[in-house]
């Protein structure tokens, strides 16, 4: 086979210091589907964006074909053939489906943009490549998994022959995933080259035909897919063996603490996002919550936490309605809650970690010498925290926006854990963040589980949720449609015909979670 | 009652379009920019100095066209920098855009006084003004015709403004691009769509938008320039576009709002009330019409809650 595209010696060092590629040396061949393998913060998706033209490397070349190109822009990039499937989709909301695959290059009549022209060739392009798409839809108004195809359209009307899927299965139900796998495996058979991103090792075994695997900015090994098992490659990528598996205890279910009765919440475009959502969490117990996101996740978790008012619907924490309490009353009562967004709701950026650390609890007794605050206690306080949730940084007055992704994620979670919550939200604890920390909050959530906390949990990494909770809830179109209370008898393809939509479980077998 | 009748008679009409036409070509800029992602606040200073440079090269060549057309250049200069400052050397746009209607205050009575030896006003300059046009046929139908006919040229170029900016917008690759990286620059990036050269393209038409405004003012309006003889506007024209949602057929018609409110104060000037109460018409109109604006939204996202 031949070499399409070679990357050698690529340093990359952030103006923050941070070296996100150390010499590496990475080679594709015509017509394969590589896999890119390594936990969050490898490098992947830098080494990706040098090869697009997005970020420049200190050292360092590319050659496309044996020929040696400079990529200093994407514009550049996708001259040479070069497309890429960004983790957050580029796509431009309010135009249409045909917009935005000929944004750019748009066809023109008499200087203006020949509308139906661009429909054309969005239709003949998905004709071609059998990837269906509705040319004139608004691509608001699409599912993750049209909004995937509408990028991979874009690349390829650009002439990508090389193209660069970053973590694309991240946000699909297994079933979109399955398509998705048909639709690479037919552009690879047309004569594409696919790079794809994962650290999802069964899909990385499933689809691709070689894999590069990187640790800490370097490459540490290429084989052939076939040739290794998932376990090897995981030792590569996180240097150590890692227990895949959660281990947990069966639980024990307490007295109901959170109750959520018949909430309804309609958005400011009249569309309802909530419809009659009732269910409870016990004591000592993870009511794991699935669903494709975007399907009334965010409006419930902030409904629950009070950064939402509502108006229909009932919140019971152990029994006494809490429905126009603060965000602060809620915490008193004992609601904690890990933030979907670490950054903008879960720290502030620029404060110390100590200073994150007693920002729910800075005005308590205890930390204050009368109208000073207790600088002696509060570093105690720190130090233990750190310890014992294992943040790495050089001292509690470090500004949070030093650290890394996972341990600032640890940070929140400290906070919130030490407080001895009753009630504990979480959600996507664990997005974004290494092997390491993900290990530790998991641990760190089972802990407070088995001391009688009801945990909410909601996440979008389906192995996440079906290892982590206890029982489950589905969430599609705003509404439960389906509850499972044992988690064994299930597998990710059923979850998934709940979470496209495809099926929904009787009145009755959903009214279970509310344990009446 | 003599406002009521003031109100319906065709030469209020008449006033609606004249007060109107500068808010128009400013709210039309602040379109443009707006839907590119940079808030033009300098659409005040913009004007403002429009407006004294087509007095003075009028004057020294005679020709009010010549005038019209240094009036641009200004303005074109004048959104340069603020595209320079804050697409280039990345400052704050607003901060950027207060700092140029600062520098416009005070700038144009300087050059004034070099030039016309009075920091008021410049009637010791020989200024043109722009023609009139008395459209041909219009003209004779009642009602309409004196209406509609018979304004400054610049006052149709602004309701032509209206649909160009319209089809600029919505039916050419350059629109396109605009409301792409005013909706999300990375999408354009992606796409190899220069982002800061798009957003300097919107900022140079929003200023040369606004520059009409300011010559017109100086050069149709009245035929003098006077210290901050913008008034405002070109923040009144920022609340017209908010009201008209960014669209340019919505921006038309909350200007004429504007315009409306602009014409009510001028006339009722010859009623026996403090004209201080009247000059304050336009801006509390603006208060108003955002207040409304913004209670029938929430209301209307309530209607929609309570079905």
């Amino acid at each position: 086979m031949k070499e399409i595209l070679k990357m050698q010696n690529i340093t990359k060092v952030y103006p923050n210091g941070i070296v996100a590629n150390k010499r590496v040396n990475f080679s594709v061949n015509e017509g394969e589907i590589h896999a890119l393998v390594g936990e969050n913060g490898a490098g992947k998706t830098t080494l990706m964006k040098i090869l697009f033209g997005l970020e420049q490397p200190e050292e360092g070349a590319i050659y496309l074909n044996g020929k040696k190109v400079s990529i200093n822009s994407p514009f550049i990039a996708i001259k040479n053939g070069i497309g890429m499937v960004h983790q957050h989709f580029m796509l431009v909301p309010s135009l249409t489906v045909a917009e935005n695959i000929v944004l750019g290059i748009e066809p023109r009549k008499r200087g203006f943009i020949d509308f139906k022209k661009a429909v054309e060739i969005t239709e003949e392009l998905a004709q071609k490549y059998n990837l269906k798409v509705d040319a004139k839809a608004v691509v608001r108004d699409l599912p993750v998994g049209m909004k995937q195809k509408v990028e991979i359209l874009k690349a390829l009307l650009r002439g990508a022959k090389i193209l660069i899927l970053d973590e694309p299965t991240a946000v699909l139900t297994p079933q979109e995933t399955e398509e998705l796998f048909e639709e690479l495996l037919r552009l690879k058979e047309k004569g594409h080259t696919i790079i794809f991103i994962s650290h999802k090792l069964r899909e990385v075994k499933q689809i691709s035909d070689r894999v590069t695997i990187m640790r800490h900015g370097k490459n540490v090994g290429v084989f052939k897919t076939s040739e290794v098992t998932e376990q090897d490659i995981s030792k590569l990528m996180v240097g150590r063996d890692v227990v895949l598996k959660i281990e947990k205890t069966q639980h024990k279910p307490g007295e109901v603490v959170l109750e959520v009765k018949n909430l309804t919440w309609i958005n400011e475009w009249g569309k309802p996002t909530l419809k009659n959502v009732s269910f409870s969490v016990r004591s000592g117990e993870i009511l794991g919550v699935a669903g494709v996101e975007g399907n009334g996740q965010r409006e419930l978790v902030e409904i629950i936490t009070g950064l939402r008012k509502f108006d229909k619907g009932d919140l019971l924490l152990d029994g006494k309605i809490i429905n126009n309490l603060s965000i602060k009353e809620r915490r008193e009562l004992g609601i904690s809650y890990i933030p979907e967004d670490r950054m903008v709701y879960g720290v502030a950026a620029e404060a110390s970690i100590a200073e994150n650390l007693i920002a729910d609890r800075f005005e308590k007794r205890e930390f204050n010498h009368g109208i000073l605050t207790n600088i002696r206690k509060i570093a105690s306080f720190s130090k233990y925290l750190i310890e014992e949730f294992k943040i790495q940084c050089s001292s509690f007055n470090q500004k949070v926006k030093m650290l890394s992704g996972g341990n600032i994620q640890k940070v929140v979670v400290a906070r919130e854990f030490s407080s001895g919550p009753k009630l504990l939200i979480a959600d996507q604890p664990t997005r974004g963040i290494d092997v390491g920390a993900t290990e530790l909050i998991h641990k760190k959530i089972i802990e407070l589980r088995d001391r009688g906390t009801a945990v909410l949990l909601i996440s979008a990494d389906l192995n996440e949720i079906m290892e982590l909770s206890d029982t489950l809830i589905v969430m599609f179109g705003g509404e439960i449609v389906a509850y499972f209370d044992d988690l064994s008898k299930v597998t990710e393809e059923e979850l998934g015909t709940y979470m496209l939509g495809l099926k929904k479980q009787s009145y009755e077998e959903i009214r279970r979670v509310l344990y009446a | 009652m003599k406002i009521l009748e003031i109100i319906f008679s065709t030469s209020f009409g008449y006033a609606i379009l004249r007060v109107t036409t500068p808010i128009l070509f400013a709210a039309l800029g602040a379109v443009i920019s707006d839907k590119a992602g940079v808030i033009n606040i300098a659409l005040e200073g913009i004007m403002l100095m429009a407006a004294l440079w087509g007095v003075i090269i009028s004057a020294f060549t005679h020709s009010a066209w010549w005038g019209l057309v240094a009036a641009i250049v200004s303005g074109v200069l004048m959104s340069f920098i603020l595209a320079y400052f804050s697409l280039n050397l990345k400052t704050d746009v607003i901060l950027a855009g207060i700092a140029l209607n600062l520098f416009s205050s005070g700038g144009t009575i300087f050059i004034l006084y070099l030039v016309a030896h009075d920091k008021g006003i410049s009637s010791s300059l020989k200024s043109e003004v722009l023609p009139q046009m008395t459209l041909p046929l219009v003209n004779k139908i009642p009602v309409i015709g004196p209406i509609f006919s018979g304004h400054n040229i610049l006052t149709y170029i602004a309701l032509l403004a209206v649909i160009l900016v319209y089809v600029l917008l919505y039916r050419t690759p350059l629109g396109l691009r605009i409301r792409a990286v005013g909706e999300n620059p990375d999408a354009a990036d992606s796409v190899g769509i220069g982002v800061n050269k798009i957003r300097y393209i919107a900022l140079l038409l929003s200023g040369i938008l606004a520059s009409f405004g300011g010559a017109y003012l100086s050069m149709g309006y009245v035929s003098w320039f006077s210290t901050n003889m913008t008034a405002g506007r070109g923040f009144i024209a920022l609340a017209a576009e908010a009201m008209g949602k960014g669209t340019p057929l919505g921006t038309f018609f909350a200007s004429l709002l504007f315009g409306f409110a602009g014409a009510l104060a001028n006339n009722l000037q010859s009623l026996r009330i403090p004209s201080e109460f009247i000059q304050m018409i336009p801006y509390i109109v603006t208060i108003i019409g955002l207040v409304i604006y913004s209670s029938s939204q929430v209301s209307r996202i309530k209607k929609v809650k309570e079905q």
